[in-house]
């Protein structure tokens, strides 16, 4: 992972809670009564989301792994509920790498590896773009090496 | 009767001309029926509008007639269809995994069935699909065997394998020995005395909820005040008469007979003359259905493995179902599982016995029936914690309004009252819990209200994932899954420990996890390495 992806996943988590507590703000100007119980409700909101943004890209980051090796693509991800993923190169069915706005702000790209089952997708986030396109690269011309329908 | 044009491009039954009318005047029935009142209170032109619409559809579906031709190559199954948007679909024969013939009471009256092929996707985009609406039943037959016992049919004639099927077409029986020369073994038929299994699969109840909407939309729309029927307030008057408990006790009881009898009807609509067969192309074909008959062929090279189904109420009565895990097949919804269905409800013993014939290429001891290793103590834990935690939150949130204001008390002291079957369940669903890699097949079970036990080839594993939630890695648990390309594209192994999951992987794909392993050092059960690993010069933390 790239150190940039520590800062993306605080940004996106950030932004994702402003949403929430500029819906809560917009809701206590306009409609009146209990004033109490909503500034409760925003500082709950301000300290979950303070707190999910500084732990949740920390955590991530130290789970966060990826590796390939000749013959699989292996990846851990996650963080309150972490997962391992492994599929075999000669699996793979198409190689995705996409940049989202945020992603690109951080000049970030993930690559998506998926394969003939629709629950075995493998991402691989937070990447800077050279090592991605090195990815791609390199997983494109596996893929390519091995024959069969990969099913 | 098709006529060959150019390069063997054939047409549909022309009959389906004459069903075409039929069924858009079937489906547009609402809306005419809506406007036989509107137009006698409304009056205007409007409903000759409307008449209008569903005449210009009649016309739309009969030219789909003229537009719609399909072909069968040496190579490819071409269809070509669409008026203004034309469009080609093409499916390399090799990947024609399964045929579908079904045909509904409209195309059994005309002699027709629907074709569907299925192909190896796993996803279902609209458009994409090679369905064939509708070719008589002796085409349909004929197809059926070109497309999947091609091996056969290949080595007797394959230029002249698309003009075969008009000429096997005057004998319909023939059709599947002509093509192929090959054989077919029964493996099991619909025995009467599984009709008894039918009340215990509850397909009825989405008859009751249907009838149970039908009505509510008619009091509503049309304005009918049901307790002014006569049988309507008889009962009801009856049942006021009666004490609560009895009250509710009778409704329950009629319930459960409708409930029970509109299943049965169900399970013969659904499964009268079911019978399936493997053929000597290599192919498992099951035929079944009272009105609307359905016959799918599965390729058996592209049989991934089989699940034993056993939903609580056909387990207390020892019923099980088979459902096939094939590739092109995705397992749906309804009674025949989208067509997956290898066997309908019927006693565990028979339905172990198909499912284990299915698996032939497996030697002793055979997946469907090898003995499973049960989880630990961490996973029993679990499933108590678990089933008593939502409990304990479905109590909280009916104590804490009978605490705070005026709700009644008897939902929150129901819900303690029921806490002793949430226990049990949670015992049961550890029961269930149970795997083995069996004779080069992963085989998982799990579940208390649908009891699953799957056997999945370890061929046909495409990857594997382990998931572990807070809680499980505190308990040393992961939920190990298996994805495949088939069936429900992925099985899951519940709640197993890391080193056993970790085992499991490496005996169903060999040498698959080794780079990414190290020696467990002592008793660390973290045994994935987590450093760059010197193969891969990318890999970095």
């Amino acid at each position: 992972m790239s150190r940039a992806a520590i800062r993306y996943w605080a940004t996106r988590a950030a932004v994702g809670w402003l949403i929430i507590l500029a819906a809560q703000i917009a809701w206590m100007s306009m409609a009146d009564g209990d004033r109490p119980l909503r500034i409760a409700g925003i500082v709950a909101t301000v300290v979950l989301g303070a707190a999910h943004a500084t732990i949740m890209p920390q955590w991530r980051y130290r789970v966060h792994r990826w590796e390939i090796s000749p013959a699989a693509v292996y990846t851990q991800s996650g963080w309150f509920k972490q997962e391992w993923r492994i599929a075999p190169i000669s699996r793979i069915q198409t190689v995705d790498s996409q940049r989202g706005p945020l992603e690109q702000l951080f000049r970030l790209a993930n690559v998506t590896v998926t394969t003939a089952s629709a629950a075995g997708p493998i991402k691989v986030e937070g990447l800077d773009r050279d090592t991605a396109r090195h990815l791609v690269g390199e997983l494109t011309a596996s893929a390519q090496a091995t024959a069969g329908d990969a099913t | 009767m098709s006529v060959p044009e150019e390069a063997g491009w054939r047409r549909l039954s022309a009959r389906m001309l004459v069903i075409h009318p039929f069924q858009e005047v079937v489906r547009a029935a609402p809306a005419l029926i809506g406007l036989l009142f509107a137009g006698s209170s409304g009056g205007g032109g409007g409903h000759l509008w409307s008449l209008g619409a569903v005449a210009v559809v009649v016309l739309l579906g009969m030219l789909r007639w003229f537009t719609t031709t399909y072909r069968v190559t040496p190579e490819h199954v071409q269809v070509r269809k669409g008026l203004l948007h034309r469009k080609v679909v093409t499916v390399p024969r090799d990947r024609v995994r399964t045929v579908d013939v079904t045909s509904n009471i409209l195309h059994r009256v005309f002699g027709l069935a629907r074709v569907e092929v299925g192909t190896g996707r796993s996803d279902r985009k609209r458009g994409g699909e090679l369905r064939l609406d509708a070719l008589t039943a002796a085409e349909a037959a004929g197809l059926r065997v070109e497309l999947l016992h091609r091996r056969d049919a290949g080595a007797t004639a394959s230029p002249v394998l698309s003009s075969a099927s008009p000429g096997a077409a005057e004998f319909p029986g023939a059709a599947a020995a002509v093509g192929t020369g090959g054989e077919e073994t029964e493996l099991a038929v619909l025995r009467p005395s599984w009709i008894a299994f039918g009340p215990f699969t509850l397909s009825g109840l989405v008859a009751v909820g249907v009838i149970a909407g039908f009505v509510s939309r008619l009091a509503s729309e049309g304005n009918v005040d049901l307790r002014k029927l006569g049988p309507v307030r008889h009962s009801w008057d009856w049942l006021g008469a009666q004490s609560p408990a009895l009250a509710v006790a009778t409704v329950v009881v009629v319930l459960a007979l409708f409930v029970g009898l509109a299943s049965t009807i169900g399970y013969l609509l659904a499964f009268w003359g079911f019978r399936l067969t493997r053929h000597t192309g290599g192919t498992l074909h099951v035929t079944r259905g009272l009105v609307t008959t359905r016959a799918t062929t599965i390729e058996e090279r592209r049989m991934r493995g089989v699940e034993l189904s056993e939903p609580l109420l056909l387990r207390a009565v020892r019923g099980a179902r088979v459902i096939a895990i094939t590739t092109g097949l995705r397992v749906g919804q309804g009674a025949q599982r989208g067509g997956s269905m290898l066997l309908p409800p019927a006693p565990r013993a028979a339905a172990e016995a198909v499912a284990r014939t299915v698996l032939r290429g497996a030697p002793e001891p055979s997946p469907v029936t090898a003995p499973l290793r049960s989880h630990g103590r961490a996973a029993l834990r679990r499933r108590f914690t678990r089933a008593l935690g939502v409990h304990a939150l479905i109590v909280a949130i009916f104590f804490i309004p009978w605490e705070w204001s005026d709700l009644a008390a008897w939902p929150w002291l129901t819900a303690v009252a029921v806490l002793p079957l949430t226990a049990v369940i949670a015992a049961d669903r550890y029961r269930g819990l149970g795997h083995a890699i069996a004779s080069g097949h992963l085989v998982s079970r799990w579940g208390s209200l649908v009891r699953r036990r799957v056997a999945l080839e370890c061929d046909g594993v495409i990857g594997w994932t382990v998931e572990r939630s807070f809680f499980q890695r505190r308990a040393g648990l992961v939920t190990l899954t298996a994805t495949t390309a088939a069936g429900r594209q992925g099985y899951a192994v519940q709640d197993v420990e890391l080193p056993e999951a970790l085992r499991l992987a490496t005996q169903g794909s060999p040498g698959l996890l080794d780079p990414f392993l190290v020696p467990a050092p002592g008793t660390a059960p973290g045994a994935v390495s987590a450093g760059p690993a010197p193969a891969a010069p990318l890999g970095q933390g």
